[in-house]
């Protein structure tokens, strides 16, 4: 079940950001890694910071991880999250890959109930189109997710 | 204090309203009339410019200007990356860059914003970069990016709502004195304050700036030309733009900065620089006009700038620091929470009025001043900015 209603801005995929929402699209969450030097960053970009190598592997994120910082967003800046008011916007990090955060939702959880470092597990939100995009809760994730592999 | 090699000498400014309050002349007329304004201000004729620099991807475009002007001969026309205000002290450091190494002599800086005229800085904004890492998520807003900023501050140190208030509720009192401020005849109590409603947790309404219609410029040159101009020169001691590593589009996209970082205004790089160059330190400081956009950002400039030590802010405030008889009278004019939000370029007009000595809440012999940029975003910018 899509968490906004359709005419919600989607993803619209650059040269850049690609392969990272194609993975998505594939109910895959993953980060780009350095391949020389195994450095993680996000989002993607073209070099390695450390070592500026334009070698790139992809590294699979685990479907756990916990809330980094959050707001709870109680004004509508696009007239689509009307009906949603009061959600969650969190940022999240993942065990396992330090240097790397997400800007997702919390959803299934009263918003006075998220706190910072709060454990959370991973849902993919249908958005249309063959888009996913990933979306946490604390709770067992909707049904939707039912069709993830594992 | 350390030499000088660029100095301000003319301020102006548009009328400042709530957004859409200037309907019938465009942005660019606006802006025109705030650098007409700051030219008369300077004794400078508009033929004697010879260079704009601005930021923010501001749509009134130096060349355009030019012509408006009548510029005679263009040497220099620049625009400092990034969005928001977190160059405007980086256009004054392009306009120094500019005189100090004689590739111009007398630079423009200036920043028009007529919100009403385009699109309201607290919507939606199609083509942000790295929009997909935050739009499909319902963070739109420089509110609600910052907001997530601003909790884990207060989650690290103890900061707490009230500590929030304090910058609201000084930067309304300062634009009860200031005629020209939007919200000039507003009061604005504690309890008004939490009375307000939530924009983004822990941001509430009076902790955001204002969408206003407004312009301001500044006219900087050399100390020499300064010399036969007809306003008390205000010399910029130290001015910088930049950023720590890693931060990118950092609170405005995907929130990658480094941890120590992340709950900062990324300023103390730039900090330290800019005292070092200044050849002064904190306490030597006079006043203060640090952006504000978000309430939270002030608290961590007043510790990245190093006015108090790391988690400290909130107990500085609350000491009554930043009023007007405090150790560091901050955002006099009202700032951009109550006066005008024009991307910071007030801020900096206020400066030169403090060291002028012509501010509505003036302290009493200042001759130092620190501005900033916008803050928590890439490239932010400061200055410090004297008069002997």
């Amino acid at each position: 079940m899509a968490m906004f209603p359709p005419e919600m801005p989607g993803v619209e995929p650059t040269m850049d950001d690609r392969a990272f929402w194609d993975a998505c699209g594939q109910r895959r969450l993953r980060f780009q890694a350095c391949e020389d030097c195994g450095r993680l960053r996000h989002p993607p970009t073209p070099a390695c910071p450390d070592c500026t190598s334009l070698r790139v592997r992809w590294v699979d994120a685990p479907r756990t991880a916990q809330v980094y910082t959050f707001t709870v967003i109680h004004h509508a800046s696009h007239p689509a999250v009307a009906g949603n008011l009061p959600y969650v916007v969190a940022v999240v990090e993942f065990p396992g890959l330090p240097g790397v955060r997400l800007v997702t939702n919390v959803t299934e959880v009263p918003p006075a109930q998220v706190r910072i470092g709060m454990p959370l597990q991973l849902w993919w939100d249908d958005i249309g189109e063959g888009r996913y995009v990933p979306r946490y809760t604390v709770a067992p994730p909707p049904s939707s997710d039912a069709a993830t592999p594992s | 204090m350390g030499r000088t090699s660029a100095c301000i000498v003319g301020t102006g400014a548009s009328e400042f309203t709530k957004w859409g309050g200037i309907p019938d002349r465009s942005q660019f007329q606006v802006t025109v009339e705030a650098i007409r304004a700051a030219l008369q201000d300077a004794g400078v004729s508009p033929q004697g410019v010879d260079g704009f620099a601005s930021y923010s991807n501001d749509a009134n475009e130096g060349p355009l200007m030019a012509v408006a002007l009548g510029v005679r001969e263009l040497r220099w026309s620049s625009m400092v990356w990034g969005g928001g205000g977190g160059g405007s002290i980086g256009a004054l450091a392009h306009a120094c860059a500019a005189v100090e190494s004689g590739q111009a002599d007398t630079i423009v800086v200036y920043r028009g914003l007529c919100q009403g005229q385009g699109r309201r800085f607290g919507t939606f904004g199609q083509g942000r970069t790295h929009g997909n890492f935050v739009h499909p998520f319902g963070l739109f807003a420089p509110a609600q990016m910052l907001a997530l900023q601003v909790r884990r501050f207060m989650h690290l140190y103890p900061i707490t709502e009230e500590h929030l208030c304090e910058v609201a509720l000084n930067a309304r009192a300062n634009a009860n004195r200031n005629p020209a401020a939007v919200m000039h005849g507003r009061r604005l109590t504690r309890e008004d304050y939490f009375a307000s409603r939530w924009i983004a947790e822990p941001l509430r309404l009076y902790d955001c700036c204002l969408e206003t219609d407004g312009a301001v410029a500044v006219v900087v040159t050399t100390p020499e030309r300064a010399r036969d101009l007809r306003q008390r020169p205000v010399d910029v001691l130290a001015v910088a733009h930049g950023s720590g590593p890693g931060w990118g589009s950092g609170p405005l996209g995907s929130h990658n900065m480094p941890d120590e970082d992340y709950a900062s205004s990324n300023s103390r790089l730039l900090a330290r620089r800019l005292f070092e160059r200044a050849g002064l330190a904190p306490r030597d400081i006079d006043v203060a006009q640090i952006y504000d956009h978000f309430s939270g950002l002030v608290l961590m400039a007043l510790e990245d700038y190093g006015f108090c030590g790391r988690g400290e802010s909130g107990q500085f405030v609350a000491s009554g620091a930043i009023r007007p008889d405090g150790v560091l009278p901050l955002n006099t004019s009202g700032g951009q929470l109550s006066e005008a939000y024009v991307h910071g370029m007030n801020l900096l007009a206020e400066s030169v009025r403090q060291l002028r000595g012509q501010s509505c809440t003036q302290v009493a012999g200042a001759r130092t001043c620190l501005v900033t940029g916008g803050l928590g975003v890439s490239p932010t910018s400061g200055a410090i900015l004297g008069v002997r």
